[in-house]
């Protein structure tokens, strides 16, 4: 049986045996040009903005791995013709602030000693707040929301005082302790607004489910919000990590000398006013103390993206 | 709206003067309702009707604003959803996403602190039921959505409750499936015989499932009957035209009496209404609407009897099994089934005949059903 007489569409819409039944002009995929004034306009303004930004971190690493008779010749921009890293060996251990001279080193371990808690109780009582706040609606919830959303908007400075009299009522002042429990009121807000965003945006009837399976406010938030919300607790991670460990304010107020931060000791280095200015240990100080946020941005920055987009979308 | 006063213990579900609001708006309003054991009833309207809202005072999600709610003879009305005995589906399946299928179904049972062969012993005769035992260790993500809504129905199935609650269940899935589910959940509740309360805003789905259907409109339940009266009797003009696809033909006229029959006018035409069973006597003058479902119109060889009219071919819609004709008469534009067999031309003159015993009369100010 011929084979046209069956499918009589196909076999009228074909030309010839051999034929291809495409005429000359258009087709397929449109050609871009890859110099398109448009590529230019945008690769151009990218790397324009990239350079930029690259362009002072260049500076500060081909610093540090000068020694101060070429730092003097004065060429910031040409690479060292001898690389050294003796500036950051004492940038980390021989540097002086005040009386002490173990350098950074010091002040890194502090930071890390006030980091890592307060980023901890800070993310477990907001995530625990974002959640109440998103899921069990409580009669004067939206006014407590709110309030704590105006808390963000207060400048620190104004705060300084009463809270250097409360910690020194509480005995905590000049304390690690008291500078932890600085840190985690203040982020509380906006970390608070994150978690809440987060657990808004996840279905309510996951919730509604497991209320009629019984699950009570502990057992919801920890067995189903918990597992589903890692990209959101990466988010505050980085957030609080970065903004605590970059703290100066708060720093230099409520420590003392041998329980300042990093920020702090760094600052007390660079700006000695005393003796020479060793550029190259200041620059290697500087990246030795923002290298610990970069860390952990390039560790979860993917994570970040999904868990700012997550929170971003709805809420 | 409807008071239906049934003897206590014959209730699965009792719903009794129910109110909700939110702020100012009140989404029910002096609610009742009551649902034998064993049934299945379906929850219709279309969205913003109140019925999901309903479903989740039951269930216990939403505190009503004033009025009780009893499951199994007992005041549930302050008790946590947990302990109403109910299990709910949801439309969106709700199934925890980092749990295998297997720790879905039984996390009710282990919250309840459950003793371990007991939970094996429901996981095992629940998924035997959905037929889902390969998918046990699979997470939701692995599944398709058929799947999905079984294993969100086995999560109900595993509680033992008395209540199924199904929270427009099908409407997240594609028509196909939808019509395969919709099997499965009435064979479900055959073998199981639950009592199951059921909200859709799907005509078909209701007609299909339900013992009875609750029809409602802005907080109130409009109809409460078996599928059959509710197509058939409509009790107001909004369950009819709610009811029936393609859609009731309403006719806008008065009637009047012609010799001793009494006549439906509409535009200078006359319908003898011979054949209307109306529960009240039909005064001449009145303003009345005439519903007519397009299959209870009968054209040329379908006539069996009646007044018989002429009118004019204006559209015709072939849709397979049945033939749609749109027709003009009397000024009005009306749908008529007829077999997907019979075609005719657009202009062509039919004879019609309205089947009045199965036509509904409603006043044209209340709406009412007369």
């Amino acid at each position: 049986m011929d084979k046209s007489l069956t499918m009589p569409i196909s076999g009228a819409a074909i030309s010839g045996p051999a034929g291809s039944r495409l005429e000359a002009g258009p087709q397929g995929k449109r050609p871009r040009k890859v110099l398109s004034s448009r590529n230019v306009i945008v690769y151009g303004a990218l790397g324009l903005a990239a350079l930029y930004y690259l362009l002072p971190l260049y500076v500060m690493v081909v610093t540090s791995l000068k020694g101060m008779p070429e730092i003097r010749l004065g060429n910031i921009f040409s690479p060292p013709m001898e690389i050294t890293f003796e500036p950051w060996v004492k940038a980390w251990a021989q540097a002086c602030t005040g009386l002490n001279c173990d350098g950074l080193s010091r002040g890194f371990w502090n930071s890390v000693r006030i980091t890592v808690p307060s980023v901890i109780v800070s993310i477990a009582i907001a995530s625990v707040n974002g959640y109440a706040l998103a899921n069990w609606r409580f009669k004067g919830s939206e006014i407590f929301f709110t309030i704590l959303i105006v808390g963000a908007f207060i400048p620190y400075q104004v705060m300084i005082y009463p809270i250097v009299i409360v910690l020194r009522e509480m005995g905590l002042y000049g304390t690690l302790y008291g500078l932890i429990l600085v840190h985690s009121i203040f982020g509380m807000p906006i970390q608070t607004l994150l978690f809440r965003n987060y657990f808004v945006s996840l279905p309510e009837e996951l919730f509604k489910a497991a209320r009629i399976d019984g699950a009570g406010f502990w057992q919801i938030y920890l067995r189903i919000m918990l597992p589903m919300s890692l990209p959101i607790f990466v988010v505050s991670m980085i957030l609080q990590t970065t903004g605590i460990w970059n703290d100066f304010l708060f720093g230099v107020v409520f420590t003392r000398p041998d329980t300042y931060p990093m920020t702090v000791q760094l600052n007390n280095i660079v700006n000695s006013v005393q003796g020479v200015k060793e550029y190259n240990v200041n620059m290697a100080a500087t990246l030795l103390t923002g290298a610990v946020p970069l860390i952990v941005y390039f560790v979860s920055g993917r994570l970040f993206v999904r868990g700012i987009a997550a929170g971003a979308v709805k809420g | 709206m409807l008071n239906n006063v049934s003897t206590r213990t014959q209730s699965s579900v009792s719903i009794r003067e129910l109110s909700l609001s939110f702020g100012s708006v009140k989404v029910l309003e002096n609610l009742n309702l009551d649902i034998h054991d064993g049934e299945f009833l379906v929850l219709l309207g279309s969205s913003g009707c109140g019925k999901s809202t309903l479903l989740n005072c039951i269930a216990g999600l939403l505190e009503p604003t004033e009025g009780q709610i009893f499951i199994k003879d007992k005041n549930v009305t302050w008790e946590e959803p947990k302990d109403r005995g109910i299990g709910m589906v949801f439309q969106s399946y709700a199934l925890y996403p980092q749990m295998t299928v297997e720790k879905n179904l039984s996390f009710g049972l282990r919250v309840a602190k459950v003793p371990r062969d007991e939970i094996d012993r429901r996981v095992a005769r629940a998924s035997g039921i959905l037929q889902i035992e390969p998918l046990l260790k699979r997470k939701p993500s692995e599944l398709s959505g058929g799947q999905r809504q079984r294993v969100a129905i086995g999560r109900a199935l595993v509680r033992d409750v008395d209540v199924f609650l199904f929270d427009e269940p099908l409407s997240n899935l594609d028509a196909k499936l939808r019509s395969e589910l919709r099997v499965e959940i009435k064979r479900l509740h055959q073998a199981l015989k639950n009592t199951m309360i059921y909200v859709t805003h799907d005509q078909i789905e209701a007609l299909t499932l339900a013992d009875r259907i609750a029809i409602m409109k802005s907080g109130v339940i409009q109809q409460l009957d078996d599928p059959v009266t509710i197509y058939n009797r409509p009790r107001n003009r909004f369950v009819a035209g709610f009811i029936g696809s393609p859609s009731m033909n309403f006719l806008k006229g008065e009637l009047a009496e012609e010799g001793d029959h009494t006549v439906f006018k509409t535009n200078g035409v006359s319908f003898s209404l011979d054949g209307y069973d109306a529960s009240e006597p039909l005064k001449p003058g009145r303003q009345v609407i005439l519903g007519a479902r397009p299959e209870h119109i009968k054209v040329d060889g379908d006539i069996t009897g009646g007044e018989i009219h002429e009118a004019v071919v204006d559209i015709e819609e072939p849709m397979g099994a049945d033939n749609l004709l749109w027709l003009k008469h009397a000024g009005h534009v009306m749908s008529v089934r007829i077999g997907g067999a019979r075609r005719y031309a657009v202009g062509a003159k039919v004879r019609l005949a309205f089947d009045m015993s199965m036509a509904s009369l409603f006043d044209a100010g209340t709406e009412e059903r007369i």
